[in-house]
Order: C-alpha cells, then sequence, then structure tokens
C-alpha cells in the first residue's frame, strides 16, 4: 500500500512536471506564432516619417491609429467589405443550395454515373486555377448574359462572373462533404417520405435538408472565408478598380511609384479582421467544416 | 441493362441510375418505382445544373488549355494554321527556357517540406492538444488562426520579417551591408523564408484536420497501450498512428495538392521570380502578363495539370471508394 | 522659362523624325487665340457632372485650365470613360482636379474614372485592351504603344493630333506616332533617368560629381570606406535593373545599337552584350547587397536616411523624399547624369526618359457614341495648364506640353528638363523599348536577376539563354 501510494506520488509528480514543460513548449509555440501579426501590427501603429528616420526595428517616437484611419479612407475599405460582400453572400448561398442538390440526388439514386460525378466535381475543386485561366477569360469576354445581371452584357468585370466562378469551383468540395453527411442519416428517412407519396423535391426541402443543418452551417462558415480571402480571381476577371473585393484593394496601395507600408500593414490587418471575428464566432461550425470533409471517408 | 424505357423518358445520368437498378435487388426495383416522371425531371435538373456549370467553366478550359499548348497564340485576334507549332513549346520547355526546371525544383521542395516538416508539425500539435491540458482549445485557436487569413495578408506580413531592415535580420544583429542575410532577395535562400511563412498557415490546417481524426480513436485502444506498459511515443507509434490510416492519407494528399496549388505567396512576394518561380507562376506571368504568350504558358499549364492528376486520382480512387460503400 | 523650353524644344527634335507642318502651326494659333474664351462656363458645371469624382473637386484647382480652355473644346457633349494607372492617392487627387476642370470646359460632359492599381493594369493590358476598355487611357509610349496600334486595339487620333501638335517637339511626335505613320497618343509627362544624391552628403563629405567612370568607381571606393553604401539599389520588382543595363548599353555601345538589340536587330550573344555586363560587375560590388529583396522604396530610404551615397533611377523619386514630412530632404535632392564610359558614344549624352501618353482605345463598347468626348478629352490632356494639374500632385513627372508654365518648377524639376534637352539620343526603357513578351517578369527581368545573383560570371551562357528566349518568342508582328 506504502508502496503503490509513493509510486502514485512520484508519477504524478512527474506527470506535473510533464505538463509544465509541455505548457512551457505550447506557450512559447503560440508566442512564436502570434509574433508575426504582432509585429504588423506594431508597424501599422508608427507614423512613417519615424520608420524612414529611424528604420523599423527601433524604439518607436510616436504610436498612434493614424495609418488605420488613413488606410481606411485611402484604399476606401469600407466600400471594398461590401464589393465582398455582394459577392460572397450570393455566392455561398448559391453554392450551398447547389450542392446540397446534387448530394442529395447522388446519395438518393444509387447509380454507377455517381462516382464518376463526384469524382468530376472534386477533382474539378482541386485542379489549380492556373491550369484553365487563359481559356476561362475568353469565355467570360464570349458568353452573353441579359442585362439585369450584367451591366455590360457578359460576365467579365460583372460582380455574377465572379460570383459564378466562385460557386464553380467551391461546389465540388460542398457536394462531397455533403454527400457524406447525407450518408450517415438513416435512409429509413427518404423511404418514409417516399411511401408518403412526398414528391422528391419535398423529401429534400422538408426532410433531408434541415437534418443537415449543421453541416450547411459549418460549410457556410468555411466558404465565407474561402471567397472572403481569395483575390485571384478577381484580379484575372475584373476589370474595374472600383468592383474589385477588399484583398485586392490591398493593391490599390502599392503603388508602382510610392508604397506607404505602415498604411498598408494597418490595411492588411483591417482586412484580416473580418475572417478573424468569423473564426472567433463561429469556431466550432469552422473546424468542423473542414475536418467533415476528409475525415468521414 | 439499362431500362428503354427510362432512357426514353429521362436524360441520361437518371436513366442509368434506373438501369443500374433494374438490374438490382428487387428490393430497390420497387423502391425506386416509386419516382414519378417529374421526380426523374427534378433530380436530373438537380444534378445537370451543376455539371453543366463544372463542365463548361472548368473542363472545357481544361481541354482548351491543351489545345492552345500547341499554338503560339498570344491572344489576339484568331487562331489560324499559321498559330499552330506542334510540340515546339514544350521543346522549348524542357531544353531551352532557363526558369522551368528550376520552377519544377521549387514545387517539388514546396512538397517535400510540407510533408516532411510542415504536416509532421502539425501532426504533433495535434497529439499534444489531444489531450486534456488546460487551455487546449486556446492553444488550438492560436494555432489556427493563420489559416483564416487571406494570402495576400499572410505575404505582407511576412514580408515585414523579411525584409532586409524587418525584424528577423535586426533582431540577429545583422543590419550591416556586408552580412545582412536577404532572406527574400537571395535567390537560393527565398523559397525557404516563403516555405517557412506557407508552413506557418499549413500547420495549424494539418492539425485541425488531425486532432478531429484523433477524436474518433477509440480511447480503449490507448487505455490498452498504456496497461501494456507502453510510453506515450510507443502508444502513439504503435497503436495511434496505424489505427489513423485512412486520416493519414488524406494528410498526405491534401498536403500535396496544396503544394502543387501554391502561388499566392510567391506572387505576392515578388510575383514569383528570382527564386521563388513556380508552376503557377509562370503560367500566369507568361500567359495573363503583358507578355501574353498564352500558348507558351499554356504549355506549362498542361505540365501542371498532369502533375496534379496524379494524387488527384489518388485522392479520389482512395476517398471515393471506402465512400462508396 | 522660355529659354529652357525652347532649348528642349530644339534639341528634343533632333532626334525627332517629322517637323511640325504648317497646318499644326495654324491649329496652335488657335489653341492660344482660344484662351480665356469661356471661363464663366464654370458656373454651370455642377449640374453636368454625375461622377463622384467631378463633384468633388475643389473649385479652386478648376479656374485656371477653364480659362486656358480652347474654344472649339468647349460644347463637346455625352460621356467620356477613362481607364487609368492612377490609383495613388495622390494621382487619384490630380486626376479629380483635371476631370473637374474637363468638365467645366465642358459643361454637359460627364467623366467616368476607373482607376486600377499601376501594376495590375500593366498586367492586363492586352486583355483590358480586347475586353471592354474605357474610351481613354493611360499607358506608355515606345514599342509597347506600337505594338497596341499594330494590333487594331487603339484608335489613331491624328485628327487630335493635328489641333495640338504645335504644343510638343519632334521628339514627342515621334514617341506617339506608329509604323503606320498615324498618331496614337497624346504625351503628358516624362521623367529622365539619373545619379541621384544627397547635396549635404556630397558637400559634408567632400566629394565631387564623376565626369568619367573612373572618377565614378574612385568615388565608389570613397564612400566605401566612409562607411557609406556607394549605390543604393532595389531589384526586387524585377525592372530598376533595367534601367542600369539601359544607360551602360548606351554609353558603350550607342543608342543605335541598344535600340536594335532591344527590337532583335542584333543579338544577345554580340560581345558588345558582354562588355556590358562585364563593367555592370565592376560596378555591382558598391551596390547595396540586399537590392534582390528591396523595393526601390526602400532603396531610396537609404538615400534619405544619408547610408547610400548614390542612386541611379527616375526622377519620380522624389514622391519617396517627399514622404518623410521634412521639405528639406526634399530640397537636399540632387542628380548628375551617368558618368562617361570613355567611348564614342559618350557624346550622345542618351538616356531613358520614358514618355507617359493618353490613348483611344479601339473596343470600347461606349466608343461610338462618346467619340467626340473621347477626343476632346485627349485634347484638353494636351494642354500644359492639364498637365500641370497632374504635375502639382505628381511631382517628379515633367509636363511635356510646351506651354506648360515651369516657372512654377522647382530648381530639381527644371535641372531634369535641362538633362532632358541636352541628350540628342533619347530612350523609353527597356521594357518600353523592347516586346512585352520579352522584357516581363519570366523574360528579361529574370535574366538580369540572374545575371545580378552572380555578377562576375562568365555571361557566355547566359547571353545564349537570352538570346534562345528571344528566338522562341512567337513572330514579331511589330
Amino acid at each position: 500500500m506504502t508502496a503503490t501510494s509513493m509510486a502514485g506520488g512520484s508519477s504524478r509528480r512527474r506527470i506535473r512536471r510533464g505538463r509544465v514543460v509541455l505548457h512551457a513548449f505550447l506557450i512559447t509555440m503560440s508566442l512564436i506564432w502570434i509574433f508575426p501579426l504582432a509585429w504588423c501590427f506594431f508597424t501599422a501603429m508608427r507614423p512613417l516619417s519615424d520608420t524612414i528616420l529611424h528604420g523599423y526595428f527601433s524604439w518607436p517616437t510616436t504610436l498612434n491609429f493614424q495609418n488605420f484611419i488613413d488606410g481606411w479612407t485611402n484604399a476606401n475599405l469600407g466600400y471594398y467589405y461590401l464589393n465582398t460582400l455582394i459577392v460572397a453572400v450570393p455566392a455561398v448561398i448559391i453554392t450551398l443550395i447547389l450542392a446540397s442538390l446534387v448530394a442529395f440526388a447522388l446519395t438518393r439514386v444509387r447509380s454507377r454515373i455517381n462516382l464518376f460525378l463526384l469524382m468530376m466535381f472534386t477533382a474539378g475543386n482541386l485542379l489549380p486555377p492556373q491550369v484553365i485561366i487563359v481559356p476561362l477569360y475568353h469565355f467570360y469576354l464570349a458568353i452573353p448574359i441579359p442585362k439585369p445581371l450584367s451591366s455590360n452584357g457578359l460576365l467579365y468585370d460583372q460582380y455574377i462572373g465572379i460570383i459564378l466562378i466562385h460557386i464553380v469551383f467551391q461546389v465540388g468540395f460542398c457536394i462531397f462533404v455533403l454527400s457524406n453527411y447525407m450518408r450517415t442519416l438513416p435512409k429509413e428517412l427518404n423511404e418514409a417520405a417516399l411511401v408518403d407519396g412526398a414528391s422528391i423535391f419535398r423529401t429534400y426541402r422538408s426532410v433531408i435538408l434541415p437534418l443537415c443543418t449543421p453541416a450547411l452551417a459549418a460549410l457556410g462558415t468555411l466558404e465565407f472565408t474561402f471567397i472572403y480571402n481569395d483575390f485571384f480571381w478577381a484580379l484575372l476577371l475584373i476589370k474595374t478598380g472600383s468592383k474589385r473585393p477588399i484583398t485586392s484593394a490591398l493593391n490599390n496601395l502599392q503603388g508602382q511609384f510610392f508604397t506607404n507600408y505602415n498604411i498598408l500593414a494597418a490595411a492588411a490587418l483591417m482586412v484580416a479582421i473580418p475572417t478573424i471575428i468569423v473564426y472567433i464566432a463561429l469556431q466550432r461550425q469552422f473546424i468542423r467544416g473542414l475536418t467533415l470533409g476528409s475525415t468521414k471517408g | 441493362m439499362p431500362d428503354p424505357q427510362a432512357i426514353g423518358l429521362a436524360p441520361a445520368s437518371v436513366s442509368t441510375g434506373a438501369g443500374a437498378i433494374a438490374s438490382g435487388p428487387r428490393k430497390r426495383k420497387h423502391r425506386y418505382s416509386i419516382l414519378t416522371r417529374r421526380d426523374k425531371v427534378v433530380l436530373f435538373l438537380m444534378v445537370g445544373i451543376p455539371t453543366a456549370l463544372t463542365i463548361i467553366f472548368i473542363w472545357l478550359p481544361t481541354l482548351a488549355s491543351i489545345l492552345l499548348s500547341f499554338t503560339n497564340y498570344q491572344g489576339i485576334g484568331g487562331i489560324t494554321a499559321a498559330n499552330i507549332v506542334g510540340l515546339k513549346n514544350y521543346q522549348f520547355l524542357a531544353t531551352g527556357y532557363v526558369l522551368f526546371w528550376p520552377a519544377v525544383a521549387h514545387n517539388l521542395m514546396w512538397l517535400l517540406f510540407f510533408v516532411f516538416i510542415a504536416s509532421p508539425i502539425g501532426i504533433f500539435f495535434a497529439v499534444l492538444l489531444d489531450r486534456e491540458i488546460r487551455g487546449s482549445r486556446f492553444y488550438q485557436n492560436i494555432f489556427y488562426f493563420p489559416v483564416v487569413l487571406s494570402l495576400a495578408v499572410v505575404g505582407f506580413i511576412w514580408e515585414l520579417q523579411y525584409a532586409p531592415d524587418g525584424f528577423i535580420d535586426s533582431a540577429l544583429g545583422l543590419t550591416s551591408q556586408n552580412n545582412a542575410i536577404d532572406w527574400l532577395g537571395n535567390p537560393s535562400l527565398n523559397i525557404w523564408a516563403v516555405l517557412v511563412a506557407a508552413s506557418w498557415r499549413h500547420v495549424g490546417y494539418i492539425m485541425v484536420l488531425y486532432l478531429a481524426g484523433l477524436k474518433s480513436v477509440d480511447p480503449t485502444l490507448r487505455e490498452a497501450a498504456a496497461i501494456d506498459g507502453a510510453s506515450e511515443f510507443q502508444s502513439f507509434v504503435r497503436v495511434i498512428f496505424p489505427v489513423m490510416a485512412p486520416i493519414n492519407i488524406v494528410i498526405v494528399v491534401v498536403t500535396v495538392i496544396e503544394s502543387l496549388r501554391a502561388f499566392d505567396l510567391a506572387f505576392i512576394i515578388n510575383q514569383g521570380t528570382n527564386g521563388l518561380e513556380l508552376l503557377s507562376t509562370l503560367i500566369t506571368n507568361n500567359s495573363i502578363s503583358e507578355a501574353s504568350l498564352i500558348g507558351f504558358g499554356s504549355s506549362i499549364a498542361v505540365v501542371l495539370l498532369v502533375i496534379s492528376l496524379v494524387p488527384i486520382v489518388l485522392y479520389l480512387s482512395r476517398v471515393m471508394g471506402s465512400a462508396s460503400e | 522659362m522660355a529659354n529652357q523650353d525652347t532649348t528642349r524644344r530644339e534639341t528634343l527634335s533632333m532626334t525627332g523624325l517629322r517637323s511640325v507642318s504648317r497646318r499644326d502651326v495654324l491649329k496652335g494659333m488657335a489653341v492660344v487665340a482660344g484662351a480665356a474664351a469661356v471661363p464663366t462656363i464654370l458656373a454651370a458645371c455642377s449640374s453636368g457632372a454625375t461622377t463622384a469624382p467631378a463633384s468633388v473637386a475643389p473649385p479652386a484647382s478648376v479656374v485656371p485650365p477653364a480659362s486656358v480652355a480652347p474654344a472649339s473644346a468647349a460644347g463637346v457633349t455625352g460621356t467620356v470613360t477613362v481607364g487609368s494607372n492612377h490609383s495613388d492617392a495622390s494621382e487619384v487627387k490630380g486626376m479629380t482636379a483635371i476631370n473637374a476642370a474637363f468638365i467645366a470646359a465642358n459643361p454637359g460632359v460627364t467623366v467616368t474614372m476607373n482607376p486600377v492599381d499601376h501594376n495590375t493594369f500593366q498586367n492586363q493590358i492586352g486583355a483590358y485592351l480586347q475586353g471592354t476598355p474605357e474610351d481613354d487611357f493611360t499607358w506608355f509610349s515606345g514599342y509597347r504603344m506600337r505594338f497596341f496600334a499594330s494590333k487594331g486595339l487603339t484608335t489613331a487620333i491624328d485628327d487630335v493630333w493635328a489641333k495640338v501638335s504645335s504644343n510638343f517637339t519632334g521628339a514627342f511626335a515621334t514617341a506617339v506616332t506608329a509604323d503606320d505613320g498615324k498618331v496614337y497618343g497624346i504625351p503628358v509627362d516624362y521623367y529622365p533617368w539619373a545619379v541621384f544624391y544627397r547635396k549635404s552628403v556630397f558637400s559634408d563629405k567632400g566629394y565631387t560629381i564623376p565626369a568619367t567612370w573612373a572618377d565614378f568607381k574612385t568615388l565608389c571606393t570613397k564612400m566605401q570606406t566612409d562607411g557609406l553604401i556607394p549605390i543604393t539599389f532595389g531589384d526586387k520588382d524585377g525592372w530598376p535593373a533595367m534601367g542600369t543595363f539601359d544607360i551602360l548599353d548606351l554609353r558603350l555601345n550607342g543608342y543605335d545599337f541598344h535600340t536594335q538589340l532591344l527590337t532583335g536587330k542584333q543579338k544577345w550573344t554580340d560581345a558588345k552584350v558582354t562588355t556590358v555586363f562585364q563593367k555592370w560587375a565592376e560596378i555591382m560590388p558598391f551596390h547595396d547587397k540586399t537590392y534582390a529583396g528591396l523595393t526601390w522604396e526602400k532603396a531610396c530610404d537609404t538615400l534619405i536616411q544619408k547610408k547610400s551615397g548614390m542612386f541611379m533611377f527616375g526622377l519620380f523619386l522624389t514622391g519617396e523624399f517627399s514622404s518623410t514630412g521634412t521639405p528639406a530632404d526634399l530640397a537636399d535632392l540632387d542628380f548628375f547624369p551617368f558618368p562617361a564610359m570613355g567611348t564614342q558614344y559618350d557624346a550622345e549624352n542618351a538616356l531613358d526618359a520614358p514618355i507617359d501618353i493618353w490613348m483611344v482605345s479601339a473596343k470600347s463598347p461606349t466608343l461610338q457614341a462618346d467619340l467626340d468626348a473621347a477626343k476632346a478629352y485627349m485634347e484638353f490632356w494636351s494642354k500644359g495648364s492639364t498637365q500641370l494639374l497632374m504635375f502639382q500632385n505628381q511631382p517628379g513627372f515633367i509636363p511635356t506640353a510646351n506651354d506648360a508654365d515651369s516657372s512654377s518648377y522647382d530648381p530639381l524639376t527644371k535641372k531634369a528638363v535641362q538633362i532632358v534637352s541636352q541628350a540628342k539620343k533619347i530612350t523609353q526603357f527597356l521594357d518600353r523599348d523592347s516586346r512585352p513578351d520579352f522584357a516581363g517578369a519570366n523574360g528579361m527581368q529574370a535574366f538580369l536577376q540572374k545575371f545580378l545573383a552572380n555578377p562576375t560570371q562568365d555571361t557566355t551562357a547566359l547571353q545564349a539563354e537570352i538570346q534562345a528566349y528571344w528566338e522562341a518568342l512567337p513572330p514579331a508582328t511589330v
């Protein structure tokens, strides 16, 4: 008895020592992880004249939020946030609707072509976008789009064009995740609905979709940050500077002839803030969205 | 045997479905016969619209890229017979273009760095944070937050660290002309600097994926290993890691695909030049820049396509294989 | 002021091919005669403007241009859409003032502006011009202008040029004339490349302006022992190194060889190119060691901080000097022409002095409807008063018009005007004088970076690679 309690005590002490080391390690790593962002913040708080004269690695003579104010006004960030929302909100919603429809149909009807379709969607999602950019650009100039949807009659240089390419590229991932999710739902639900005489669309709308809410919420959060963070498509497919999303607005601050890095640092932080907020607020959905995709398989 | 009636009535994807069902067990046939014709049309539209979009906006352009790679088209006017150059673009890529093999090498370095350094660190963090320790959630958040940042922002944040007057050199006291380390300018160093920045983001991503996998591991396995007297390291290597085989494969493939898609950071830092050439930046710089060498750029795109299809097919066959049953 | 302008006009026309026609002179007189004809129109300007930039312009900046607006330009109505690479805050300010002045001179006209950041604008130019470009847009003279003109993507504006050509020297006329003999642009500003330094550093340390290559290297050595970086340099963006290549090639091999080399009429494997690299290698040890990771702005900062001695760059570096908030920094800035290399070509006094222009696109969906307004806008940009509105916000870009009031120029700008006027040969810059597909980030810029990474290398292989790249390009159409 004494022996065991002694052994237990030492092992507990060893565990405690282990815990201390573990926490020390994790805290060090956390500091390293957070540092680049903190440094960016420090730079953003300093006036350009201060850093030109003393260098970036110097004790600050002045710290203020002026660069944030200048960045906000010079880059017109408020306006570009709105641009991003105009693209991201419909893109996320339509992506989720289309993806859930496909996922439903593919899980509902068992067929040899299912696997092929699923592969086609997912592979499209995984392809490096550079593989298709040049032809895509010409498609965007060639395909006519009626007036209310497009102010110049094309997909090019239009919000709808950007929304569309986001949908096309993201729908594969969402189909994959949702079809995995739907497969975990009890099959009897489907059958019961059908026996009740519900149409296939009603089964989708009233039976399956409500059950998918957790997966949809997770995917929605994830897709929002994906689309929010993109700047590649807008750079390519939007000509009008004032239609570009927030991430490319950063480029507007990088002049060929003059760049103020301190303002740029402030603007970069402001660009990052919405996704950080979304992440903190909807953490659970977020991580779930990421993990649903790759672990259910 | 496809049901001729179904083919007549319903469009392809659904009719094949019906065919498969017809040859299936009786019970199934009975179940699907409940579908009305209207249901079949609805099902077709459900699948058909997104399929059409994907074909038009992803697979047709892919095909067009392949065709363009046999031309010297520069994007102005129509393509004539005079534009067709056969395999000349590929030949110049392999033998004449100084930046092609470095770009391939950089993509490969990106891949190896992610597979052997960044992903294992992510896995290591996941294993550490999987235990019940105080603040596990907090640490997870810290390691994960770079993943939610736009790469435009990540690139800029790291430029502030690596610049000759930035944090790293200044902190190391390397500010004089002769000993300053030019992290982003030195063409043999900058790829590593960028890989560190990219890993800053990749580690958190892998950590979350792996954590989710670890949560699903049966806890009795770990207990059994502990009772057998295995150290934590041993129990991870011998018990947990093998059980996690499916997710390990997912992580390898995700890492490979991410490496091939690498673009944003290099492009933001110096447009993918001077040591940061990647296949993706070569495509962009040659074909959608002022240079407008569309034919030549497309041949690089085809190379990237072919390389990418290898992990994509592996991934799909693995994941879909397990998903379909 | 008049003196300098005349000198510039005369010497610039030495390089020019075409002389001013009688018709041009007459039109020029009309411009002068029309001055002050329409100042009262200003009162009506607020009604017609629908675009934000126009309506927010301060009236004060509107007055001077309106007072010199020619009678012929007044009365144009309709809309003109304008695409520009002027996205920096100061440039937007200049554009806003100019658009307001244009509207003031043409009540009822609407200007819709689309500013896009400089690099993006440049990278997308081919796609942009084939897509749905604006009516009028900013671009560069030289091969880059001729390239798009030859592809039919821009509209000739000989009729506008006929009205305004008397306001430009022959060199500018050459710069906007394409291979078909038609005029495609209005030159609006230019900036010379030279060696910049701080006067106070030179006087404190007792340095003198180097006239020869040997002097230059001696000065570099002296600066090095004084603890300065002799030559600051930032090539992260790839293009700044071209400035040094250009000047060395011009001094060593002359204008003719240089322009022929850039258009494929000479080979990159030529021993003359080897000499350029060898001379460059001699001064590379004096350059900032961290050049490859520096943008030119960061490189310029060491000059401002008096940590470096000289900077081979374009006049627009004044923008960085102005941003310190201390006017004395800018007042302390001076430059000298690149030293003589002891060849017969020194006498050419050649230099890079790129000219920025405005052009009319061809595929703008609104161009047919807007053509009058689009051309009136081009004509408006040919006035010195218009160009000065931009110059006030962007010093470092010198107006091109003869009637630009140069009395407001600071001494540095006046000197810049002079150095250009003394040049017998003027080039645009490597990436403006050569094929865009050759000069790009993964073309010539990359080759120069490869050289700079190891300047003492045997450049034979590199030169062969450059030549191979040139030859692999699709057949040139210009």
